[in-house]
C-alpha cells in the first residue's frame, strides 16, 4: 500500500523492485509481487523485477510460479534499459 | 521448530538451507529445499496459523537426504485429491502449492482430514550414491 502511495506522490511511471537479496521466492511471494505490479498498473506505472538468483529462477519454475504481468530484467541497468525502451515505443 | 508467525517462516528456511548445505546438497538443491520448506510453512501460518515443521537428515546405506515434516492442528483439508489436482492453477484447486510441493522432492505423504489437522512428509535425495 505505502508503495502504490508513493507512486502516487511522486507520479512514478515506473517502479523497479529488486530482489537480489530473496534467496527464495515462493507462490506467496510471487501472488504478492504480481499483486503490487496490478496496483501499480491500476495507477498507470509499469513495474519491473530485476535481481531474481539464478537459483531461485529455477526454483520457481519448478514450482510453476509465473510472474506473469510483470516484467523482469536482469538487473538495475537492465531494468531502466527496458523501460526507456517501452516508453520510448509509446511516446 | 514452531511455525507461528512470517519471522519462524524465514527462519525454517534459512534452517532448511543450511542442513541442505551440510548433508551436501548443491546450492540448486538448497533452493528448492528452502523453497519447499517455505510453502509448507506459509499454509501452516495462513490456514492453521501455528504448527510445527521438523528436518532430519536421513541416511541409507549408499545415499543421504532430508526429510521434511511439516504439521499442524488446523482447519484440515476435506478433499486431499482436490488439493493435489494439477491443473492449470499450479497452486492446485485449493491454492495450497502442494503439487508445486511434489515437483519439487522425491517423495510427498499427506495426511489430512477436516478437524484432525494437516501432516506433510516430504523426502529430497542427494543424487550421488555413496560408494558402500
Amino acid at each position: 500500500m505505502a508503495l502504490v502511495q508513493r507512486v502516487v506522490r511522486f507520479r512514478s511511471r515506473a517502479v523497479i523492485v529488486d530482489v537480489t537479496a530473496m534467496d527464495v521466492l515462493d507462490s506467496f511471494a510471487s501472488r504478492t509481487l504480481r499483486e503490487i505490479a496490478l496496483m501499480i498498473r491500476l495507477r498507470g506505472a509499469e513495474t519491473v523485477i530485476v535481481g531474481i538468483q539464478p537459483e531461485v529462477a529455477f526454483a520457481m519454475v519448478q514450482l510453476g510460479l509465473t510472474l506473469e504481468g510483470v516484467g523482469t530484467a536482469l538487473d538495475l541497468e537492465e531494468g531502466l534499459a527496458y523501460l526507456n525502451q517501452k516508453f520510448k515505443n509509446i511516446n | 521448530m514452531p511455525i507461528n508467525s512470517d519471522q519462524d517462516i524465514v527462519l525454517a528456511r534459512h534452517k532448511g538451507r543450511v542442513l541442505a548445505t551440510e548433508i551436501g546438497f548443491s546450492a540448486v538443491d538448497a533452493t528448492l529445499i528452502a523453497t519447499t520448506i517455505s510453502e509448507l510453512a506459509r499454509n501452516i501460518v495462513s490456514y492453521a496459523k501455528k504448527g510445527e515443521i521438523t528436518l532430519q537428515t536421513l541416511r541409507q546405506s549408499r545415499r543421504k537426504g532430508i526429510l521434511i515434516v511439516a504439521s499442524d492442528n488446523g482447519p484440515g483439508i476435506r478433499d486431499i485429491r482436490l488439493a493435489l489436482r494439477d491443473g492449470f492453477s499450479t497452486s492446485g484447486s485449493l491454492g495450497l502449492g502442494l503439487p508445486g510441493v511434489r515437483r519439487l522432492v522425491d517423495e510427498f505423504q499427506i495426511a489430512s482430514s477436516p478437524g484432525q489437522g494437516t501432516v506433510v512428509k516430504v523426502t529430497k535425495w542427494h543424487p550421488d550414491l555413496q560408494e558402500e
